[in-house]
């Protein structure tokens, strides 16, 4: 399956946007990203090993954090996973 | 340094003026160019998810970015920065901005728009190589002036 990477995480995947990973779950597509690009794995997840909160994954159209599977949800090869983190601000102070 | 053509700069200024006393915002879609920075192409305007306060606060869908990361993709062209609007506010980054600001590499546009006018339009590129150690840096902004006088007066006729 496909892993689109956002432009400032290209610096750790060799300037590709997209990735070829095999992987039967998201998890695991994950996990074989970050095996083959190590250096991807800070700008990813925390020190728990959890995503960051501002890094959003999305299996196809879906947001993985509100699959009933969460990170363990089943992936095919014709599937996509994009990695997206969030864009936010504001003018002032609240 | 940010590049970008006349009518895409006067294009996202005009994108503050309207959505005033709201906050705009968008994404540039361009090139970065390895020792001079970000050249922007085209820019998408984005929808503010942030009905709830839209007047200080500005956030893109997710679903929304993915869509144009591939429009972008069909068109050889990178997500190289986004902009939005301060109204009646200075056109510098706020604490939200920077603490909310996590594309390294990027070019963050702010325009300040006063009474419902434009003003200043600044570009502060996100440096650094991690959440830990990112800043936010200052840039130029260069507009092709030459290349878009035609459309201009094209639009005024
Ligand atoms: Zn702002």
């Amino acid at each position: 399956m496909k892993i689109h990477i956002p432009t400032p995480l290209r610096t750790y995947t060799g300037g590709l946007e997209t990735v070829s990973v095999s992987g039967a779950t998201v998890h695991g597509a994950l996990v074989q990203l970050t095996t083959t690009y190590p250096e991807l794995k800070a700008n990813l997840f925390n020190a728990d090993g959890k995503l960051r909160s501002f890094v959003n994954v999305y299996l196809n159209e879906d947001d993985i954090r509100y699959l009933p599977e969460k990170e363990a949800a089943p992936t095919q090869d014709s599937d996509e996973l994009t990695i997206i983190p969030s864009i936010a601000g504001g003018c002032c102070c609240l | 340094m940010l590049r970008l053509d006349y009518d895409l700069y006067q294009a996202l200024r005009a994108h503050g003026e309207e959505t005033y006393p709201n906050e705009c915002c968008g994404v540039l879609l361009g090139k970065h160019e390895p020792g001079i920075g970000n050249h922007v192409q085209q820019i998408v305007r984005a929808g503010n998810t942030r009905t709830d306060s839209a007047h200080n606060r500005y956030h893109i869908a997710p679903v929304e970015l993915i869509r144009i990361q591939r429009q972008a993709r069909s068109q050889s062209l990178d997500i190289v920065g986004f902009y939005h609007s301060h109204p009646d506010h200075p056109a510098q980054w706020s604490q939200t901005d920077f603490a909310e600001a996590h594309w390294l590499g990027c070019s963050y546009v702010i325009t300040s728009v006063e009474h419902g006018k434009a003003v200043l339009t600044n570009s502060f590129q996100l440096l650094g190589t991690s959440e830990e150690d990112k800043r936010f840096h200052d840039e130029s902004i260069e507009i092709n002036l030459a290349a878009t006088t035609a459309q201009t007066q094209e639009g005024q006729a």
